[in-house]
């Protein structure tokens, strides 16, 4: 079903070619090509250290290239700043949630709302933020009403962290998500929350980049994999083929 | 046997919590009590230059000053980033309302409005290259700053040089003169208190608090610190311009160190992130710094020491200790043990 979109769509909506990073001595993205297409649902996988985030932060702009190209919507956006990048419609969780803590949770929403692209969106208005901001809290799983919609974001239990991290990426109605970890450190029932969300947002159209450790959610909903190994793609395919290669076999499974 | 020992407790005042909600307040006791702490200290500030003597109503104008000029650190710092060069746009608002008194004849109801734009359109444009540096490396340019730019007046002897400007304009009387600044200076005080806590303001804070995730939210922080370092700078440009026309002149001492570091005083005293410490910070420091005059030589050492047993004895600053006494009281109790 899925697997057609890569076949019928030549245009892809994200190509990153030969992406290079190092920092010092250290090669964290080495060389790094991928092509990922609209409606997609991509899941980037490796061991610790092998450059996940890395990759992450050079395609969001945090982070830049020493050597590469990163297209968007045939674009070059290679090197652009975070917020150029996040109003083309690239929005991306954080592996390390930091919220804004001392503001109550749906405040934490505020800042991607007021964001230009979130007024462009809705015809030059900015509208009733606080509003619009409960109704993605609510989305992502929030109770309706609950007083945790209003507590200090500092506060928050995990798992409603990990909620609002994605909320935070949802306020920016991205046509393409990025999601580094962002089931790590959920509960098995957190997670039977989470993944129908995951799953009515590529229902909806939008295109996702999961970097995800818990391989067994990540291959019910993924299209295809990149696995990464010392910043390297030792692999790439469907889920089930890549896992059969004996690189992969080597370098990830053996250390699970 | 039991020991009885006592135990010192905080307590919120019932109505504290009460208060939160403007629906709340069901007594006429209990609407003075969210109602003095703003009322109190701007009738106090307004009837002050009717009763005190004229040499210190120049002070009082002074602490004015120093309380705008604390007001527009405390704004910056909100945003991440430290100052220690309000000079900068305490000379630039100075200067510019120097140069078109002088030099194209301006009224002073034009000159000193122009000025405060102008000044901070200036200060926020010479400060846009250090905008990306972040912590002490932004603190030192501005430091440096100011102090550069006196030297090349000094050099060039541009806009008078070492002279400066005299015979500028001076206010039609001193009761405006007075009163422009505590105008100013309540208008900043409730314009910025309501400015952090709306939405923008949310977003500025939110800059210094984690700038990665305002950027990747879609917010150009840098864009968002020039607003803001314009904001501060008309603040303190107004100052300049507003002490120009009372001075009368302008020159080199405008970008003195003393706007840089009086300013960051007062609001370190007083209590950062709140405007009102700024406030009392400067009433305090300024008055303070001025009764020393007659102590001579040890002026310096005795101010200085008193800044530190303030920063030592109160280091949340005057203003939050003043208002955690407000809403809270401590009582002893026994407790067994
Ligand atoms: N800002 C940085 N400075 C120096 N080294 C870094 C930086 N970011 C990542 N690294 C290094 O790059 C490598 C890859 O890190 P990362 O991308 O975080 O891996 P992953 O997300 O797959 O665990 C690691 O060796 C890490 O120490
Ligand atoms: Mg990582």
């Amino acid at each position: 079903m899925v697997e057609t979109s890569q076949t019928e769509s030549p245009q892809p909506l994200l190509r990153v070619k030969e992406l290079s990073k190092s920092f010092g001595g250290v090669r964290a993205v080495v060389a790094v090509s991928f092509d990922l297409y609209p409606g997609e649902l991509l899941g980037v996988i490796g061991p610790n250290g092998s450059g996940k985030t890395t990759l992450v932060n050079l395609i969001t702009g945090l982070v830049k290239p020493d050597a590469g190209l990163v297209e968007y919507q045939g674009r070059n956006i290679t090197g652009w700043m975070p917020y150029r990048v996040a109003r083309l419609g690239i929005a991306r969780t954080f592996q390390m949630v930091r919220p804004f803590a001392a503001l109550p949770a749906f405040k934490n929403l505020i800042i991607p709302l007021f964001s230009p692209r979130v007024r462009s969106l809705s015809g030059g208005k900015y509208g009733d933020r606080d509003s619009v901001a409960k109704d993605l809290l609510e989305e992502v799983g929030f109770e309706r009403d609950s007083s945790v919609t209003y507590k200090p974001a500092g506060s928050l239990p995990h798992g409603y962290l990990k909620r609002l991290e994605l909320a935070k990426c949802l306020a920016l109605r991205p046509d393409l998500i990025i999601l580094d970890e962002l089931f790590s450190g959920l509960s098995i029932a957190e997670l039977a929350g989470i993944l129908p969300i995951i799953e009515k947002l590529l229902v909806g159209g939008t295109t996702i980049i999961m970097i995800e450790h818990r391989l067994r959610e990540l291959f019910r909903i993924a299209n295809r994999v990149v696995v990464l190994n010392y910043g390297r793609v030792i692999a790439q395919g469907k889920p089930a083929d890549v896992m059969e290669q004996p690189d992969v076999k080597e370098a990830y499974l053996g250390t699970e | 046997m039991v020991v009885k020992r006592k135990r010192k407790e905080r307590i919120d005042r019932g109505i504290k919590a009460r208060s939160d909600d403007i629906f709340a307040l069901t007594s006429f006791r209990e609407m003075l009590y969210v109602a003095v702490p703003p009322v109190l200290p701007v009738l106090l500030l307004l009837v002050l230059p009717l009763v005190l003597p004229l040499y210190w109503k120049k002070v009082l104008i002074s602490a004015a000053v120093f309380a705008l000029l604390a007001m527009s650190w405390d704004f910056i710092a909100a945003v991440g980033m430290v100052s220690l060069g309000q000079a900068l746009f305490f000379g630039m608002g100075a200067y510019t309302t120097g140069v078109l008194d002088h030099y194209a004849g301006l009224p002073i109801w034009l000159s000193i409005p122009l000025a405060t734009v102008i000044g901070g359109f200036l200060s926020a444009i010479l400060l846009l290259p250090v905008i990306r540096l972040r912590g002490v490396y932004f603190s030192m340019v501005t430091l440096v700053l100011p102090l550069m730019i006196e030297r090349i007046i000094e050099a060039t002897a541009l806009f008078g040089g070492t002279e400066g400007i005299t015979g500028i304009q001076s206010f039609p009387n001193q009761w405006v003169e007075v009163y422009l600044v505590l105008v100013v200076l309540l208008l900043c005080l409730f314009g910025f208190r309501r400015l952090m806590t709306s939405d923008y303001g949310l977003v500025l804070k939110a800059v210094s608090d984690n700038d990665r995730a305002v950027m990747s939210a879609g917010i150009n922080i840098y864009w968002s610190k020039a607003q803001a370092l314009f904001i501060a700078g008309s603040v303190g440009s107004f100052c300049g311009a507003y002490l120009t026309h009372v001075y009368m002149f302008v020159g080199m001492p405008a970008f003195a160190l003393d706007y840089s570091i009086l300013p960051l005083a007062s609001a370190v005293v007083g209590g950062m992130g709140t405007f009102a410490g700024s406030v009392m910070g400067a009433m305090i420091l300024v008055p303070l710094s001025e009764a020393l005059r007659g102590v001579g030589g040890l002026r310096t050492v005795i101010y200085a020491i008193s800044l530190v047993v303030f920063i030592v004895a109160l280091p949340e600053g005057i203003f939050h200790y003043i208002q955690r006494k407000y809403h809270q009281f401590e009582r002893w109790v026994e407790v067994e043990g």
